[in-house]
């Protein structure tokens, strides 16, 4: 090794010790940002696949993120993500985006299918998914102004036996036809 | 009137008192040379890292100015391009990002310039348009070629002969073009250098969407792959899968063979002065380093390429107050990709605004989520989490969230488009 490469390694190893070492660990905003690449800038959604995180309340997100994670919910890069973090992670999680802003989408919807699914929603729905989807009880998501295609993604998943449904769930979803569920979807979708 | 003219106008504000002419000549300087007044970040270049670290240290710290430089009124992402090479786009609109919106949304000054050089010692930005003096600095110049390890080539000439299409724009554009008028049965080479380099499944992706191409458009032509890596860089197994599945006969992998010299007027390449391999398309991928900006600003380290950072600030290990993000950093286990320039653009965001308030600074936590296209409806992604190993002070993947989709899926490649939505999204507004 040269003169000048150690004397390069030594300033640089000084330098780099100087911060991290003493660093306080990752900031609820830390964690959570990184997952706006995906999510949207705190959690406002702007791909049709992926939902909106903002707005959500602590446990549906916490109760989502170990689902991932054991397995229990159907995912493809969020299964994976998910055994990257601790469950304090996902209450940091939750803390950020609960306390963001509801994030209200544009999209362009079946004006008819929103009406009949705004029909049924009381009945069917209302009970979990309070205030039109924009609140939910205990672990319920907010399925208000979510992306259609998300809704219709996820409401699949729970028709194809991959994702499990709540047991009050699967009584209010069995009677409904596949016209209605997606009307209701497109109900939600509507909600700003 | 310009974009260029027009992003000044927004810059000097309404009412500059300028006249036109020196307007038109970009020789007018900008203001911006003389003292700060101590809050002011510089980040230099409009990508996947700069356009972020910009915007989050607006959003976190309104008394905190931020100019972003960068040379050009647009950018256009390199993930999602191969799909246009491969024909899946028709052009490259949706790749294509400008600032308006960013500039507006959070007040960052933006100008359109190159940069020429940085003193670290005076703590300036030099410019085409002018100096621009900095607190802190964050460059997050992307990659350069190390065109002096292969015999002939040229950095102007032989791109436009043999393009790489590794900056996406009119390089895309011109390989697109290239296989287009190639004739059936004619055969494309691709060269892939010694990683590290700028989006390991990139070139992989790229034969695969080379390869569809191919075998809807140019029938018994093939492609064959010079890697110069002894095997498949990244989702090995997922690609060889997919390409049985779909290419099998089209695609000839063959690990190994490294570039070394080449006749761009000829079409061929000479693979360690033994073996010359000539394509009718030839998709040159030359060795990498950090942009050149990061050359010229001293922060490159011992290895001649690329610049070593503090995982947690990624402030320069070499240069104090400049700050490298991206795929011109090593960032321990994270990978050269667009997401991860996002994650770490927003560390370093964070970790600015701290140290500019005093505040303690704050570990990373990262992610790297990156999706490849194996058909025009299959994709295939890789995940990880990262944090610092306080330790060995080096960025880590946190266990367990390293990991590859089980398979082709559909889905992976619909939450992809969504992946490029939200992410360009995040960087225009």
């Amino acid at each position: 090794m040269k003169i000048s490469q150690i004397k390069w390694a030594l300033s640089a190893a000084a330098l780099a010790l100087s911060a991290s070492a003493f660093a306080a660990p990752p900031t609820p905003a830390m964690i959570s940002n990184a997952c706006a690449g995906c999510h949207g800038t705190n959690g406002a959604s702007a791909g049709p696949s992926m939902p909106s995180l903002a707005g959500h309340n602590k446990e549906s997100i916490v109760v989502a993120m170990k689902k991932f994670k054991s397995g229990e919910r159907p995912g493809t890069v969020m299964g994976r993500l998910a055994k990257g973090y601790s469950d304090a992670d996902f209450a940091a999680m939750a803390d950020f985006f609960s306390k963001q802003k509801f994030h209200a989408t544009g999209q362009s919807l079946d004006s008819a299918k929103v009406a009949r699914g705004k029909s049924l929603e009381e009945e069917s729905c209302s009970r979990c998914h309070m205030e039109g989807g924009k609140e939910g009880k205990d672990d319920s998501p907010i399925m208000a102004s979510q992306w259609l295609p998300y809704l219709q993604i996820q409401m699949g998943q729970y028709l194809n036996g991959q994702r499990k449904m709540p047991e009050k769930m699967a009584e209010k979803v069995k009677p409904l036809s596949k016209e209605d569920l997606d009307a209701l979807l497109h109900f939600y979708a509507s909600v700003k | 009137m310009t974009m260029q003219r027009r992003s000044f106008l927004k810059l000097m504000g309404a009412g500059a008192g300028l006249g036109a002419a020196s307007l038109m000549t970009g020789c007018a300087g900008l203001g911006m040379e003389g003292p700060t007044g101590g809050r002011r970040v510089v980040v230099v270049g409009g990508g996947y890292g700069g356009t972020i670290a910009a915007k989050y240290i607006r959003m976190m710290d309104k008394s905190i100015e931020v100019v972003l430089v960068e040379r050009n009124d647009h950018f256009v992402s390199c993930p999602f391009s191969n799909l246009y090479i491969g024909g899946l786009m028709k052009d490259l609109s949706a790749l294509t990002i400008n600032y308006d919106k960013l500039a507006a949304n959070h007040g960052i000054k933006f100008v359109q310039a190159e940069v020429t050089g940085v003193d670290a010692g005076a703590k300036l930005v030099r410019t085409s348009r002018g100096d621009i003096r900095y607190d802190r600095l964050v460059l997050s110049p992307g990659i350069d070629f190390r065109a002096e390890e292969i015999k002939g080539y040229d950095l102007a000439s032989t791109p436009e002969l043999m393009p790489h299409a590794w900056k996406a724009g009119p390089q895309t554009v011109l390989l697109r073009k290239q296989l287009e008028a190639m004739p059936a049965g004619g055969s494309v080479v691709m060269s892939i250098p010694l990683a590290p380099f700028r989006c390991p499944p990139g070139p992989y992706e790229r034969a695969s969407m080379i390869a569809m191409y191919l075998k809807q458009h140019k029938p018994k032509s093939k492609i064959v792959i010079l890697d110069g890596n002894p095997d498949i860089v990244s989702k090995k197994g997922l690609f060889l899968k997919g390409w049985k599945k779909h290419y099998e006969g089209i695609i000839d992998y063959r690990p190994a063979k490294k570039v070394t010299e080449i006749d761009a007027g000829k079409k061929t390449v000479l693979i360690e002065g033994l073996e010359d391999v000539r394509g009718d398309v030839v998709n040159l991928i030359p060795p990498q380093r950090a942009g050149a900006i990061a050359v010229a600003a001293g922060v490159v380290g011992p290895d001649k390429n690329w610049c070593p950072v503090n995982p947690t600030t990624f402030e320069s290990t070499l240069k104090k107050d400049i700050h490298v993000i991206g795929d011109a950093c090593i960032a321990g286990a994270m990978p050269k990709s667009g997401y991860s320039a996002n994650s770490e653009a927003k560390t370093c965001a964070t970790n600015i605004v701290n140290a500019m308030n005093g505040r303690e600074i704050v570990d990373m936590s990262g992610i790297n989520t990156c999706y490849s296209y194996l058909s025009a409806k299959e994709a295939v992604s890789v995940t990880g989490v990262y944090r610092v190993n306080k330790e060995k002070n080096v960025i880590e993947a946190a266990p367990g969230s390293v990991a590859v989709s089980p398979d082709l899926s559909e889905l992976e490649a619909i939450y992809a488009e969504s992946w490029l939505k939200n992410i360009l999204t995040e960087m225009s507004t």
